[in-house]
């Protein structure tokens, strides 16, 4: 049996797994890809301090990752199908059999949200993308538009002003809610044009993505965008599937903890951004996986 | 992507189209995070399916043809043939179970 199996190799269980292997836990990381997350959808990261050009987000993550393997941290390809959770045991079902540990860190993460419209699914692929540093070089001197007001949406819009010629920005409301700083680079740059107050109603096209249909929110009127790609980025849902049923979750489906990361069930903590908080970013997950790793290693010692 | 195949637009047909038993191809780029959370996935599958399933990986940056006459406009994308035929086309970053059985359906 282990000490402790961390679910998900992004920063928040590299951290919790570099801690716990320091700890001399006997510790096991399950990652159903290989390790990373969400930051290898990131081209540049500007605000993780000591960085201060900045890191690429592969860079930031490999590095993260070899420093949690230099303190022997085993890392397996392997994807969780089912928790069973029992007093002082958890039972971790595997493709490969079962596993048991004495306790579990959940740090699946989050997914991009999709806009659950008309056309979305079926063009997904064909110009409809959730990651613009992965697809933004497909779209050289072609118009496309990016759903979203927040830091990544504003993120990926200036990314993508290296090779759209023009770029819609889509958004709901009448102000941005992204990091002053970026409103700022987003303002300056020619090739971003904000859409106020408008809400995607359906993404047409056959082959590929030839446009979108939009509805301004204050004034009712619909109307057509002509472009070839639509990047979407409106926010997160959590990767909760194998606990929907076993913890608290809040109304938005994010994992319930108090300030020791532990969440309803005893010995199962959460870390990074499947928990339910105020700010997902990369400095508050390695925060949460030290405080996971930490508060486990605590209730490991009383179990003795 | 050292141990696996790499095709190109000028090898692509003679590898991929004319192979005498079914194909995958893992369409990537340098400049592609989830890219490389898929790679090493391709490079075990290689070796398990060495001599049953040809599996290789193009990258688009190099090459502009092939991944245009897919329609390709997301990476990673994967295109399994068979017969020189798409059989499957499985877009974005999959675990290794899910790309076994589809691969499995080639056999």
């Amino acid at each position: 049996m282990e000490d402790l199996i961390i679910i998900g190799a992004g920063p928040a269980g590299l951290t919790a797994g570099l801690y716990a292997a320091r700890a001399r836990l006997k510790t096991l990381m399950l990652e159903k890809l290989s390790p990373g997350g969400q930051v290898l959808m990131t081209d540049w990261v500007e605000n993780y301090p000591g960085f201060p050009d900045g890191a690429s987000g592969f860079e930031l993550m490999d590095k993260m990752r070899r420093q949690a393997e230099k303190f022997g941290l085993d890392i397996k390809s392997q994807e969780v199908s089912r928790l069973d959770v029992l007093p002082e045991k958890q039972i971790i079902v595997t493709d490969n059999g079962n596993l048991e540990s004495r306790a579990i860190i959940l740090a699946c993460g989050a997914t991009p949200q999709r806009l659950g419209i008309e056309g979305e699914s079926l063009l997904t692929g064909k110009g409809v993308s959730y990651c613009a540093t992965c697809d933004g070089p497909f779209y050289r001197e072609q118009e496309v538009a990016v759903i979203g007001g927040g830091d990544t949406a504003l993120e990926e819009a200036l990314f993508l002003t290296k090779f759209a010629s023009k770029i819609y920005l889509v958004h709901r409301r009448d102000k941005l809610r992204a990091t002053k700083l970026l409103q700022e680079r987003a303002w300056s740059e020619e090739k971003i044009e904000i859409i106020w107050d408008s809400i995607p109603k359906r993404i047409v096209g056959e082959a590929g993505v030839e446009g979108i249909d939009l509805k301004n929110v204050k004034t009712g009127e619909e109307s057509r965008l002509s472009v070839q790609g639509v990047f979407v980025f409106i926010g997160y849902r959590p990767n909760n599937e194998l606990v929907k049923n076993l913890l608290e979750l809040d109304e938005r489906g994010f994992v319930v903890t108090n300030k020791y990361m532990e969440t309803s069930e005893v010995g199962v903590f959460a870390a990074g951004d499947v928990r339910s908080k105020l700010l997902r970013q990369i400095t508050t997950a390695v925060g949460d996986g030290a405080t996971a790793a930490f508060a486990a290693e605590k209730y490991l010692e009383n179990l003795k | 992507m050292a141990d696996v195949l790499q095709v190109t637009d000028d090898t692509f047909e003679e590898e991929i189209i004319k192979a005498d038993i079914p194909a995958m191809v893992d369409f990537w780029a340098e400049w592609c995070g989830p890219c490389k959370m898929v790679s090493p996935v391709v490079e075990e599958l290689a070796k398990e399916y060495e001599g049953k399933i040809k599996i290789a990986s193009m990258d688009v940056d190099g090459n502009r043809q092939t991944p245009g006459k897919f329609g390709i406009r997301n990476i990673p994308t994967l295109i399994l043939f068979k017969g020189g035929e798409v059989a499957q086309t499985i877009v974005g970053a999959y675990p290794k179970s899910h790309l076994d059985e589809e691969l499995k359906k080639l056999l």
